[in-house]
């Protein structure tokens, strides 16, 4: 059982971590859902009683139930890999993204301490105001972005184009406009 | 039955984020950068593989479990609202290093910041439910 609790452990190989999403995204589509998370946005608003005062959030929650269960899933999944299947080895970026992280003061977590290159938590954390407030900004973009686009990462990088959807691919172009722009001009001015 | 199978989905979900490091923001940053491949790989090797697959049961005629016949339901075609609404995904998963998915992932695996993070896609999500009638679809 260690031996494949320290087997999991280990970071995943690109190849591996594509083919198993590829698999979720099938397996999903069998059981009759999209594989898609940014849905869930809505599932929540309808939850929190949104429908009563607009049209676009009166869905049927039975529907959407699912949506809450892969949610609070995925939840769990993080706090198990994150405390249970760690591994010693941080986040293997390259050494070009980690000195030009330097020039923005942003130093690289390396160590268990220190999240193992998950998140740069010197600009995201609670007792920083601009992080908090960067924190929420972005997320009103992925929001808003994502409604009214109709699916995120997931819903269109992966299952959209798994169908050869035209409008996923144009999605897709746009994600790489909108994150092209922020890294290469707007994030220098936020950050540098 | 149905329920507790999409919450071990979910699961399995939390942990490949997490193993995959697709939740890293040092990796978005870095495939913005065009300084390696992984993310690349992840989404390329996904999408080579669905397509033959998706190809396959469709032209099988599967049916879901839910009895309805495998197909995808096209979305009408707008060029200039699937590229601005990208876009402005594109600007917010490049600032956070971070999509919806693991958004879930990152809060539970402890990183509470991402709690903010939720809140402002919901107030986004709410937004557009306001602008909704305004907005080329």
């Amino acid at each position: 059982m260690q031996e494949l609790i320290d087997f999991i452990s280990q970071p995943w190989h690109w190849a591996v971590s594509g083919f198993l999403i590829a698999s979720l995204s099938i397996l999903m589509t069998i059981l009759g859902e999209k594989f898609g998370i940014s849905g869930s946005y809505n599932a929540i608003c309808t939850a929190s009683g949104l429908g009563k005062k607009m049209r676009f959030f009166d869905r049927n929650l039975k529907d959407e139930f699912w949506r809450f269960s892969f949610i609070a899933g995925a939840l769990i999944g993080g706090y198990i890999a994150m405390h249970y299947l760690q591994s010693d080895a941080p986040v293997q970026i390259s050494a070009k993204t980690i000195t030009h992280l330097k020039d923005w003061g942003i130093h690289y977590p390396s160590s268990v301490s220190e999240n193992l290159g998950y998140l740069p938590t010197e600009i995201f954390n609670f007792s920083n105001p601009k992080g908090i407030l960067l924190a929420l900004a972005g997320g009103i973009l992925i929001g808003f972005g994502t409604r009214y686009g109709e699916g995120c990462t997931s819903g269109h990088a992966i299952n959209g184009l798994g169908h050869l959807q035209l409008p996923s691919l144009i999605a897709v172009i746009g994600f790489f406009i909108g994150g092209l722009l922020m890294t290469h001009l707007l994030m220098p001015w936020i950050f540098g | 039955m149905r329920n507790l199978l999409f919450a071990l989905l979910g699961v399995f979900f939390g942990v490949l984020m997490t193993k995959s490091e697709a939740i890293s923001w040092f990796r978005i940053h870095e495939m913005f950068r065009f300084e390696s491949i992984h993310m690349y790989g992840i989404i390329g090797v996904a999408v080579c593989t669905s397509i033959p697959v998706f190809w396959y049961l469709k032209k099988r005629k599967t049916k879901t479990l839910k009895g309805s016949l495998l197909a995808y339901k096209p979305k009408n075609l707008n060029v200039t609202r699937f590229l601005s609404a990208g876009t402005i995904f594109g600007l917010g998963w490049a600032l956070l290093g971070a999509c919806p998915g693991p958004i879930y992932v990152m809060i539970g695996g402890g990183f509470m910041i991402f709690g903010v993070v939720l809140i402002g896609a919901l107030i986004g999500t709410f937004l557009y439910g306001l602008l909704r009638e305004k907005l080329p679809h």
